[in-house]
């Protein structure tokens, strides 16, 4: 059973099989489209995803070197008014990280001021002090930001997570949607869904707005290689942006200047969209035994030749220890409340704090600082007593590795399961990306599923999957063919795309 | 285009052709195995890995030569890096890394091979003769993707490493029959002498073309002015070398340089032209073939350098 | 002192190379106690330097050179004014708070032995002492501890690693004293620079290598274990880092395969002499 009391973004009160008010059709189409049918047109969606090779690779498990992400036939839907509170709350969200970013290299005010204890930060190896006082152009580090939200209720959205390294699943948000514009046709004639394929040239856009050089600039994106478990990813992006996919042998740096070996010579590189970990980047300045890394790369970066997506040292923004003062920063920056709130955390290098988790064991979510992919965590309501046990001793030898969360009741999607059409708990990672224009948040992201009945965990290592995020457009008026006024609502026949696609908000 | 795609892309051709061939050869050899009383079918597995260069990797693994050994280590061992498997595995891999530059059919049918040969597992020659019906199917599904490929950069490095490839094979495979072909002494007409030129053509699918072309019973010196000197049979040396230099042409024209392999290529095609079947038999045919697998690997060389593969 | 300071590097390989690329940190800035004269980079053959400040505050070059090369030979001669300060850092280029240096690297990373012999050492002077008494009962007792033995030398060798062995060279102890200052809760870093050797020695197979701890209300003093003394006028402060990775003299990429051997040659010496000769 899904947590008591959880909210079904569909249904309302879980357990409940109507609609609530905006989502009666979908309820209807859940309800009278037969089980059978949603199998198949499931099984065609697998069938496609693995033929096109959209496939992750689980580190560690040599039989299921390259398996799919299942994916879930019923979408996840928002509506307008959902969608404006969220993306509001994402931009202000977006712009305290870098403005935090672009303080932590440079000024460090914030921890002047007392805002952030200076130790979590400067003594945190996510923090890079090379890199003291190399400021990105335009002050932006982190261009793309994964933000994980979770909801409880019908308005009561939190964020549980901030990825500001090189956040992954994008490609999920656009597989997904063509797979259901393939296979349910239907329900896009019943709901005025706002289009994501605009991702690709939005990202490509920001990556040229970021760029040191203004006259054509070359933007490519390193990929570790094909083994690695996010290639399908790298090179659809690479593909759908028409930048080249290149590889840490494609590039060299000579005089602080990045190359990229062609058939022709060597072409100069402005932006590097880089899918590979700070540490792996430069053998020459973080790790020296890394053979993903391009030699001299942070050189070009420190001299300003090269714009790196993300900026290296952008993980301390992400770092869950610093995640607990995000309301803080928010607020510190911005000037105004976070309109997005944290999920309540305790941080266990508090005594006080630790006292509390070590009593609650049983009823926290407990979590590694610098962990990530579902590792390293303890659902205290669903876990062993031996697992808690391991927790507990772990926590008290090292109580500053950890935060504890309350166990949220998080909502629910109906999903395809082997007996029918249930409820299982969703997360939800939208992208924001932040170019020389301001902050601009595609209208959708990526729905991640437990498929476990009553699980928490969402993430694709773990036996997650993935549904399509639909962001239903405002009710708007447009001027027909007759010159007759129309007031579409979300629920009416489309009539045209007369939206713009992007939310493009200025940045202060 | 990057050095390292093209690099990709030339392999790719290169190895699908070797797995084709490959699988074109085991069918003759079963072919004419089953034709032949021992000891010519025996010696006919022998033949088979002479080859595909893969004698002394055979050897080396301590097996017996017996038809099924042979033919489990050109198709599917992991240890001859000429196998089938091996061949698709490196074909898959460069696809992968490449994968925005193949246009999706061609990725999907390397895909395909790759997963039908992973499944396969040794059997009997009937087992053979299926994984290999199923290969040449993918492979013709590999080249129908390609022709209806963009005929860009891309298409043209595929082209190209499938034409060296083609020249390689063509050649070695009528070096190492070459005494066959000689036109000496009495055998000349009698049964086992005809099934040899008989699996040779078939090796090449040439069967069919020779009888068009001469009219005649597969004579020796036919058969091999026929795999050397007839433009019209795809696969003849002349043939691949027309396609080398058609090939390198058309890059040079995107990019607007040639160099040192564009003149190579044209040296050997002008030189092929012009020679003759009874010129070449006069020199020594083995001498000739020698010369020319070098100038191939000579070619494939100069591509890697003028197109900075390294 | 003014010393006079030539470190020669040079490197051969056993195939030519494609292309090298070192970032090199060997120009030492003025300080307090610290007066840089003079300060060249010699390059034995074509090549380019980009020179920049790092986020540390060190003078650093990246430089660049296009093969085919065998061998090449950086020099870097320089005179220095010092005066001796007892070890104490004053007005150097810090661009980073001291509590950056609280963090641990893989090279000085602490382990049961390291933490257990920092804690007896720091405990048994005078019940604890302030925090410099501390850094000094260290700092002496690393070279009790340890033996000096030029015959191990291994630059990617960790500090838990070199206590275990009980010998190593002045990195090796300086990475024994940060991982044992960083147990004790204050800030340490590592130094590479040169020495001027009062007994005479004045040719070295290698430059020197020593720490700095951070004790609130003085400031960052150098700590030289090897010696078991504060750095005073016979040393040159050239680099700092976390550990010997971000301030070694040399970090290098070659493209061309093969075998590198290296050889170091540095002599510190009282200008005087020179001027007079």
């Amino acid at each position: 059973m899904p947590r008591s009391g959880a909210f079904d973004e569909i249904w309302g009160a879980s357990g409940s099989r109507e609609g609530r008010a905006e989502f009666q059709h979908l309820a209807d189409w859940i309800r009278d489209t037969d089980t059978a049918e949603f199998d198949r047109r499931q099984a065609a969606a697998e069938a496609a995803f693995r033929q096109l090779g959209i496939t992750f690779a689980v580190y560690g498990q040599e039989e299921a070197a390259e398996r799919i992400i299942p994916f879930d036939i019923v979408p996840r839907v928002f509506t307008a008014p959902e969608w404006e509170q969220l993306s509001t709350g994402l931009v202000q969200r977006v712009e305290a990280i870098n403005a935090f970013l672009d303080d932590l290299y440079g000024a460090q005010r914030i921890l002047k001021d007392g805002i952030v204890p200076a130790e979590l930060v400067l003594a945190n190896p996510q923090f890079r002090p090379l890199l003291m006082g190399a400021r990105p152009p335009h002050g932006i580090y982190a261009h793309i930001c994964g933000i994980d939200l979770v909801r409880t209720g019908p308005t009561d959205f939190f964020v549980l997570e901030d990825n500001a390294r090189t956040p992954s699943g994008v490609s999920y948000m656009l597989e997904n949607r063509e797979a259901m514009l393939r296979l349910c046709p239907e329900l896009f004639q019943v709901y005025d869904v706002l289009p994501v394929d605009t991702y690709p040239d939005r990202l490509r856009e920001t990556l040229q707005s970021v760029s040191p050089r203004s006259d054509h600039p070359v933007c490519v994106l390193l990929t570790p290689g094909h083994f690695n478990s996010a290639f399908y990813e790298h090179s659809f992006l690479a593909d759908s942006m028409g930048i080249e996919l290149v590889e840490a042998a494609d590039l060299e740096v000579d005089d602080d200047i990045v190359w990229m070996r062609t058939i022709d010579g060597r072409v100069r590189v402005d932006v590097v969209y880089r899918r590979i970990d700070d540490d792996y980047l430069d053998p020459l300045f973080f790790r020296p035994d890394s053979m993903l890394g391009v030699p001299g790369l942070l050189a070009a970066y420190l001299a300003g030749n090269v714009t790196l997506v993300n900026a290296p040292g952008t993980g301390i923004a992400d770092d869950k220890a610093i995640y607990s003062y995000m309301p803080e920063i928010v607020r510190y920056y911005s000037g105004g409340d976070a309109k997005l709130p944290n999920v309540e955390t305790y941080r266990c290098r508090e005594p006080q704090a630790l006292q509390y988790t070590l009593d609650n064991l049983d009823q926290l979510v407990v979590k590694l600082v610098d962990g990530s992919g579902g590792y390293g965590m303890l659902v205290g309501p669903t876990a062993s007593r031996a697992e808690i046990e391991a927790f507990r001793a772990a926590l008290i030898a090292e109580p500053h590795r950890y935060i504890a969360q309350p166990t949220l009741a998080l909502s629910t999607v109906p999903t395809l399961v082997k007996d029918g059409i249930a409820p299982r708990h969703v997360d939800f990672r939208p992208f924001c990306l932040s170019g020389a224009d301001g902050v601009s948040i595609v209208p959708g992201g990526l729905t991640r599923v437990a498929l476990k009945e009553g699980s928490l965990v969402v993430n694709s290592s773990q036996g997650g999957g993935t549904k399509d995020s639909l962001i239903l457009a405002p009710a708007r008026q447009t001027i027909d063919p007759d010159g007759m006024h129309q007031t579409l609502g979300t629920m009416s026949q489309t009539m045209g795309r007369g939206m713009k696609p992007m939310q493009s908000m200025g940045r202060r | 285009m990057l050095a390292r795609t093209a690099a990709s892309l030339y392999w790719i051709g290169r190895y699908v052709e070797r797995a084709e061939f490959t699988s074109r050869l085991l069918e003759a050899t079963i072919r004419f195995d089953a034709l032949s009383s021992r000891p010519a079918g025996e010696a006919a597995w022998d033949s088979a890995l002479a080859v595909a260069a893969a004698d002394q990797g055979f050897d080396a693994t301590g097996a017996a030569r017996t038809p099924a050994n042979v033919s489990r280590y050109l198709t599917l061992d992991p240890a001859n890096p000429g196998s089938i498997r091996a061949c698709l595995d490196a074909a898959r891999s460069n696809s992968k890394s490449v994968r925005t530059a193949l246009s999706r059919d061609a990725w999907e049918a390397i895909n395909r091979a790759w997963l039908g040969i992973r499944q396969a597992t040794s059997g009997g020659n009937y087992a053979t003769l299926a994984l290999v019906e199923t290969l040449r199917a993918e492979a013709r599904g590999f080249e129908g993707a390609l022709h209806r490929m963009l005929r860009n950069e891309a298409y043209f490095f595929l082209g190209l490493g499938a034409a060296i490839e083609r020249a390689d094979n063509t050649a070695r495979l009528i070096d190492v029959k070459y005494h066959l072909l000689l036109p000496a002494g009495e055998e000349v007409g009698g049964a086992v002498d005809r099934d040899q030129w008989t699996t040779i053509l078939h090796t090449v699918s040439a069967n069919t073309a020779y009888r068009w072309l001469y009219r005649d019973q597969p004579k020796p010196w036919r058969v091999a002015d026929l795999l050397i000197l007839r433009r019209e049979m795809p696969r003849s040396l002349l043939a691949s070398a027309d396609e080398v230099v058609g090939l390198l042409t058309a890059l040079a024209k995107l990019r607007g340089l040639q160099g040192e392999a564009d003149r190579a290529a044209r040296t050997r095609q002008a030189t092929l032209a012009n020679s003759t079947i009874n010129a070449i038999f006069a020199g020594g045919l083995h001498e000739w073939l020698g010369c020319y697998i070098v100038e191939n690997a000579r070619i494939d060389q100069l591509v890697s350098t003028q197109f900075r593969f390294a | 002192m003014r010393l006079n300071i030539l470190h020669r590097t040079s490197y051969a390989y056993s195939q030519p190379q494609a292309r090298l690329m070192q970032l090199l940190r060997m120009t030492p800035s003025s300080h307090i106690g610290q007066h840089v004269v003079d300060w060249r980079i010699d390059i034995d053959r074509d090549a380019r330097l980009r020179y920049r400040r790092d986020g540390f505050g060190n003078e650093t070059a990246m430089l660049y050179v296009e093969g085919p090369v065998d061998r090449i030979t950086l020099t870097v001669a320089g005179e220095v004014l010092t005066e001796d300060t007892a070890g104490i850092v004053q007005a150097a280029n810090e661009p980073l708070p001291p509590l950056v240096y609280l963090r641990a690297t893989p090279l000085t990373e602490h382990d049961d032995a390291i933490a257990t012999f920092a804690r007896d050492v720091a405990g048994s002077g005078a019940d604890g002492g302030s925090p410099l008494d501390r850094a000094h009962a260290l700092n002496r007792a690393i070279g009790q501890q340890m033996r000096f033995d030029t015959g191990t030398m291994n630059v990617e060798r960790s500090a838990a690693a070199a206590f275990g062995a009980g010998h190593g060279v002045c990195q090796d102890m300086a990475h024994v004293f940060i991982a044992g200052a960083r147990v004790l809760g204050l800030p340490a870093r590592y130094v590479s620079g040169h020495l001027f050797r009062r007994d005479g020695a004045s040719d070295q197979p290698a430059a020197h290598a020593w720490a700095e701890a951070h004790v609130d209300g003085i400031g960052w003093i150098g700590f030289d274990p090897a010696n078991a003394i504060c750095p005073d006028d016979a040393y040159v402060r050239v680099a700092v880092g976390l550990d010997y990775r971000e301030a070694a003299p040399v970090s290098g990429a070659r493209t061309g395969g093969g075998v590198e051997t290296l050889d170091v040659g540095v002599r510190v010496g009282l200008s005087q002499s020179q001027s007079q000769g």
